[in-house]
Parts: structure tokens; sequence; C-alpha cells
């Protein structure tokens, strides 16, 4: 794969349950970049990204992550992916240590290096103290915690978060941000879907809307204001006027 | 809303949560009528006269007074009775500490809370004899229309069992709170349930093994050992033996005492409840330190497996069936140390009880392993194969089927190699059956929902049990009548292609 991929491309993509939940989308996203994905409930960002990460099968369309085809060849596109769910999905019997451990087993990492690199990263999400605890015990934003460091342990160069800092209290929150926004730093592509709109407005390189399964607007806090023909706007407001009214998808 | 009102109103709560917790065990979750699951329940009920006449149908005249001998059977079997109920309201107790939702909305209303966890208690011991009634019923019914009305009161005898029991739940379950505290309740509970409710069955086959070198439980219970301990004619202790064959001056007694020693378990245990319950809450925030250890390298693939293994040497419910089968199997081993030398004709019966246990335990094992995956994302979105995922599953599940059937086999093999052959043989068949189907009909669930895997899906459930019973059968044939074994083993072999072709995974 060359470094001149697009770090995730979809082209038509489409799934239907009972009336269609992402419509023919289109999206492109650089490698390198932050990008927020936002979009009312039910406007299809959570399939799209589930179609992305290799766990809903698509009817119809391509996706393309650093120029692997991603439905021709899931395994080579996971090993460079992370996909972190809003619902944290831990082993409660787990330790964070053994949880990571299977994790970095999983993607086939160095055991030295992967043990190094997950007691700095617990550290750093202020897990230090409870290595040794079952998760058994923990809170949702402990949990939260847990499983993005899962997803960091094997140093992906696509990460897809989906409500990321749900359930994170303000201090976590801050440490979650600061960590994406060091793997951007390093190469890394972060596409995360939030509704905290100021978030985005803060971290994202570029931002894209999405209703009924399609994308409604794209582009940098500026251009979504050009586009929107208004100077400065907050981009709450922005974001209603666009989605307001806007056919529900699923 | 005054505090009886609330109390009327709560217990109306509790009924309506209770019937549709019955419903969603009976229907999966899935949209039935009351109607059709009454009549489903009703046609099973029914179903399970005939066997029961095949149990108790040579009971059906027996007539006070009782001989000794059948006072001995029937005291012994209501004993038999009320330790199954016993674990049963031992694991609703232990739910209901552990597991139910409502606790802190009940625990935050202005509502008096002695009162609403009386209720609570109460609940309790109307779901476990309700339960009890409902397996009861064939067995009473063929008494009945066999032995004339007297028996009725025999479901007078289920009550006062499922109200002594459900006490006695309560009370065992609070002593455990206070001698191993919150953290270990919860595991020891189930393994005295899983004991409980087998033990009595396995210490007389075990004591038949000894005296009599028989697995039969009622060669103790006949003999004339068990007539020389047995106490006088008008003891208490066979009241209840009585109070089954309509005798009112028993049966009165009998209730009382069920109702009063229920009464006492509300008295006492309602007001400190909520103690309990909130010091079950934090249980999960219990340190667990454990010595640091380095990360192990290995493949994807052992990764997987080093998981599995992690997680069902952690799980609870594992380690209590686990440790039942080994209990089912102690009085087949016993009977292959006390019988050994004799030839190999004494230990065919041996063959099905071992085929059998693995079926059972693989099954459980592989919906573990297969379908409770809590982490399913995390797998899905991991690069590998989907069939290198199943089959570490898989592998994990054999080799635990392999670590404990392999002495039994062993064992056989010194006595006889055809017999060792023939029962390691179709162990491999059955624990690899049972874990088709679990792959066959895999569900995406929390492995906390093992109590409700057989719910899932009743096709997957019948086929387990019969192509465990099928194959067994088979391993028992091929020893005696070898013909047989072959028709026997078509048949199961039959059941399991129809199985796939009904599966999800075919359609």
């Amino acid at each position: 794969m060359s470094a001149t991929h697009a770090a995730l491309e979809l082209r038509g993509l489409t799934k239907r349950f009972d009336r269609p939940a992402v419509d023919g989308l289109d999206l492109t996203v650089r490698a390198g970049e932050f990008y927020a994905l936002l979009g009312a409930n039910g406007a299809g960002k959570t399939t799209t990204l589930r179609m992305v990460a290799g766990l809903l099968r698509p009817d119809a369309g391509s996706v393309s992550i650093l120029g692997i085809d991603a439905l021709a060849d899931p395994v080579a596109a996971k090993q460079i992916m992370a996909w972190v769910s809003d619902e944290p999905m831990i082993y409660d019997k787990l330790t964070p240590l053994e949880y990571l451990e299977f994790v970095a087993g999983l993607w086939g990492c160095d055991a030295e290096t992967a043990e190094r690199t997950s007691h700095e990263l617990l550290a750093s999400l202020g897990l230090g103290p409870h290595l040794h605890e079952r998760c058994e015990g923990f809170s949702k934003g402990m949990r939260q915690k847990v499983a993005l460091a899962g997803a960091l342990v094997h140093e992906p160069r696509l990460i897809i978060l989906d409500e990321p800092l749900t359930g994170l209290d303000a201090v976590s929150a801050r440490h979650v941000k600061g960590l994406l926004q060091d793997r951007v730093r390093s190469g890394c592509t972060v596409i995360m879907t939030t509704h905290i709109l100021e978030v985005a407005e803060r971290m994202a390189d570029r931002i894209g809307v999405i209703a009924a399964g399609r994308l409604i607007a794209e582009g940098t806090l500026a251009e979504l204001r050009q586009q929107n023909g208004q100077g400065d706007t907050s981009l709450e407001d922005m974001f209603v006027a666009l989605v307001d009214g806007a056919p529900v998808a699923a | 809303m005054t505090p009886s009102a609330s109390v009327m109103w709560f217990a109306g709560h509790e009924v309506r949560l209770a019937w549709r917790e019955m419903l969603g065990m009976l229907t999966a979750g899935r949209r039935w009528r009351p109607r059709s699951v009454s009549l489903l329940l009703i046609v099973f009920v029914i179903f399970l006269h005939l066997p029961a006449y095949a149990v108790v149908g040579r009971f059906a005249d027996v007539q006070t007074p009782l001989d000794q001998s059948t006072a001995i059977v029937i005291t012994a079997s209501i004993f038999l009775a009320w330790a199954l109920v016993l674990s049963q309201a031992i694991e609703s107790v232990t739910r209901v500490f552990y597991a139910r939702a409502d606790l802190d909305l009940i625990m935050s209303s202005p509502a008096p809370l002695t009162n609403l966890f009386s209720v609570r208690i109460a609940a309790i011991a109307l779901t476990v004899t309700l339960m009890a009634m409902l397996l009861a019923t064939p067995f009473v019914n063929v008494l009945v229309i066999g032995g004339g009305a007297r028996w009725f009161s025999a479901y007078a005898v289920v009550i006062a069992m499922g109200l002594s029991a459900s006490a006695c739940a309560i009370a065992i379950t609070v002593g455990l709170f206070q001698l191993c505290g919150p953290a270990k309740t919860r595991l020891v509970a189930q393994i005295i349930s899983a004991v409980t409710g087998a033990g009595f069955v396995i210490a007389l086959q075990v004591a038949a093994i000894l005296s009599y070198g028989t697995l039969s439980r009622f060669a103790v219970l006949t003999s004339d050992a068990a007539a020389a301990f047995a106490p006088e004619a008008n003891s208490i202790v066979w009241w209840p033996a009585r109070a089954m064959l309509g005798d009112i001056a028993a049966l009165v007694p009998l209730l009382a005492a069920g109702l009063i020693l229920l009464g006492s378990a509300m008295a006492i245990f309602s007001p400190r409840f909520s103690n309990y319950v909130a010091s079950a809450a934090p249980l999960a925030q219990v340190r667990r330190k454990k010595v640091a250890r380095r990360f192990r390298p290995g493949s994807r693939r052992n990764a997987l497996r080093r998981k599995e293994f992690i997680l069902l040497w952690r799980d609870p419910w594992l380690v209590s069936q686990t440790l039942m089968q080994l209990l089912y199997l102690l009085p087949p081993a016993l009977m292959l140390w006390r019988s050994f030398g004799d030839g190999a004709g004494a230990f065919i019966v041996l063959a099905p009880v071992i085929v059998m246990a693995a079926g059972q335990l693989a099954g459980g094992l592989a919906w573990l392993t297969i379908s409770g995956e809590d982490a399913a994302d995390l797998v899905t979105t991991a690069p590998l194969p989907a069939n290198t995922i199943i089959a570490a599953k898989i592998e994990v599940v054999l080799v635990i089927i392999a670590v404990v059937f392999t002495p039994m086999v062993v064992g056989l093999a010194l006595v006889s190699p055809r017999l060792a052959a023939v029962t390691a043989l179709a162990t491999v068949v059955a624990a690899g059956s049972a874990t088709a189907i679990q792959l066959w009909f895999r569900v995406q669930a929390r492995r906390s929902q093992f109590r409700r895997r057989q719910t899932s899906s009743r096709i997957a459930t019948f086929a387990e049990a019969f192509s465990s019973i099928g194959w067994a059968a088979t391993a028992a044939l091929a020893l005696v009548l070898p013909i047989a074994s072959v028709i026997a083993g078509a048949m199961t072999a039959g059941l399991m292609a129809l199985t796939w072709k009904i599966s999800p995974v075919r359609t």
C-alpha cells in the first residue's frame, strides 16, 4: 500500500434493513486526519462504521482501507485498523493487563513491546492502580478506557470510534482526547462519531454530516460555515440547520 | 398509598415480573401468545405422565400403616425432591441478591423496605413452590388415578416442601454472606445448589456400590441395614410419607411447619435484606491482587485459546457444573474400582454414563466459548479468519473434555481395551456432536446469559440431549449387541443430519 492512498474510501456503500440505513454513501478520509462523522440518531453513522470495521456486510459498494479492499481481504484490512464501540465490550473476568495481552496476541504483536505499551497506555488513561483487578468491578468509564487501550495497543493506522467519550468524566475525556490527538500527530487516522459537537469542533480536521444514510455536508469547520453562508455560526447551529427536517433512515 | 396498599401493589408487581420472567424462559423472548405457551406447557406436562407412571405407578396402591421398607423409600424420595427444590430455591435467592436490576429503584423508594422485601421473599417461595408443583403434577396425578383421591394430599406436601425449602435457602444464602462475604457467596451458593440437587442420589449410589456392588439406590433403601437404623413407626421422620398418603394428622403440622419456617425467615431476614443487597452490589469492586506476570508470546490462535481457558476457569457456573459432572461420575468410578478384576461385563453400564456426561458437558462448554462471547466486536474485528476463531474455540472444548474423561477411559482400558475403545470413540463423537449443534445454532450472547441458553433454541436443546442419549445408547449396544448399535448409531447420525438441515447455519 502506498502513502498516497486515502485512509478510508467508501464508494456507493449501501445497507438496507427494513429500509435503507446507508444509501449509496461516498466518503473519503485522508490519511493522518482526524475526521468527525456527525448525524442525528438513526442517520446511519454506526451502520457505516460497522461495515467499515467488518462487523456488517454491505449490500453494495466498496470499502478501501489504506488501499486494501476490505471486502476482498478483510484480514489484511483489520490488521491495520481498530474499532471502539460506544458500549465497551470487554471481559469481566480478565484484568486490564490480561485483556490487553489478549488483544495484542490477536493482532500478533511482539509480547515484550505489547507489555511495555500496555503499561504506558493504562497508566496514561489513569488505570495504573487497577492493572491487576478484574474488569467486573469497573465503572462504564473505566471499561471504556480499557476498551480504548485495547484499540491502541496494536498500533493501528486507522482508528474508528463510535461515541468514545460516552460515560467518561471530564478528566478522563481530556486524557482520551489527548491520546487520540497524539496518535493523529504521529500519522494515524482517526474517524469518530460523536454527539458532543464541541469535541468535533475542537478536534476534527474535517467534519462530515450524514442524514438518511447519505453525506449531506463535508469539510473543515470554515468550509462548512462558508457552504452554509454564515461566517461565525457555531457547529451546533449549522448541524441543526443541516439535519433539521432530514428524513431518518434507521 | 397506605402501607398495606403499597404491599399489595408491590406483590402484584412481583407476580407480574415472575410471570413475564417465566414466559421469557419458555418462549426465549419471542412473541408468543400466553395461550399458546399455556397449551404447550399442558401438552408437556401430559407427556410427562408416561415416565411418571414408570417411576411411581407401583406405589399407587400403598396403604397406611406403611411397612418400614416402603416408608424408607417414600421418605427418601420426598427428601430427594426437597433437596432438588432447595437447590432451585438457593439459585433463586442468589439471583435476587445479585442480578435483579430493580433493586436500586426499590431501595431508593420511600416505601418501607421491610415490607417490600417480605413480599419479595414470599414471591421467591411462591415461584419455587409453583415450579415444584408443576414438576410434581404428573407423579401425583398418576398416584391419584391409580390409588385414589387420598393422594391429592401429596400436593399439600409439595407446598410444604416449597415453603420450607425457600426458607432454608434464604437462611443458607444469608449464612454464606456472613461466613464467606459477598464476593464468594455467589460462587459458593452455586456450588452448594448444584451439589445439593445431585448429592443425595449420588450418596445413595455410593453407599449401594460399597455395600452391594450395584448402582441402584433402592438397594440401600430396602436393605436390612437401613431398616436397622430407621426410627420407630410413630417417629416424626415418617410424617411426610404419612402426609403424602392422606394422613391429615401428619399433613397439617407439616404445612404449618412450612408456613412457620417461611414466616420466620421473612420476619428475621426482611429487615436486613437491604443490607445484604447493598453489600452484594459493590461486590465487583473487591480488589483481586495477583502476582504480575509477563505477556506470553504465541500465535493468535494460542491467544484465543488462552483467553477461553482463563474465562472458563473463572466461570462460577462452569466450576459448579463440572463439579456436578464429576460427582455424577463418582459412582461409576467407584464401581470400576470396587469390581476391578471381575471382568468387563459389570462395566458396560459405565460406557453410556461417560458418553452422556461428555455430551452434556461439551454442549455447555461449546455454548460458553462459541455463543457466550462478551467481546464479540473485538474478536470479529481481529485480523483472523472466522474459521480460525471458531477452530480455536472448539479446540478448547475438546481439550477440556479430554482432560476430564481420559482418566476414566484409561481406567476402563485396564479392564477391557475394547470397552475403553468404544467408550473413547463414543465420547469423542458425543462431544463433537454437542459442539456442532452449538455451532450450528450459535447466537451472540453474553456469558452471563448462560442460564437462558436452553430457551434460545428449543431445537438445539432437544437435539443436544437426544444426540447425547443416542450416542450413549450406541456405545452400550456396541458392547452387547453390535447389530443394534449400528441401527442406534444410524438413527443418531440421522438426527444430527436433520438438525443440521434445519439449523440457521444451513437455512
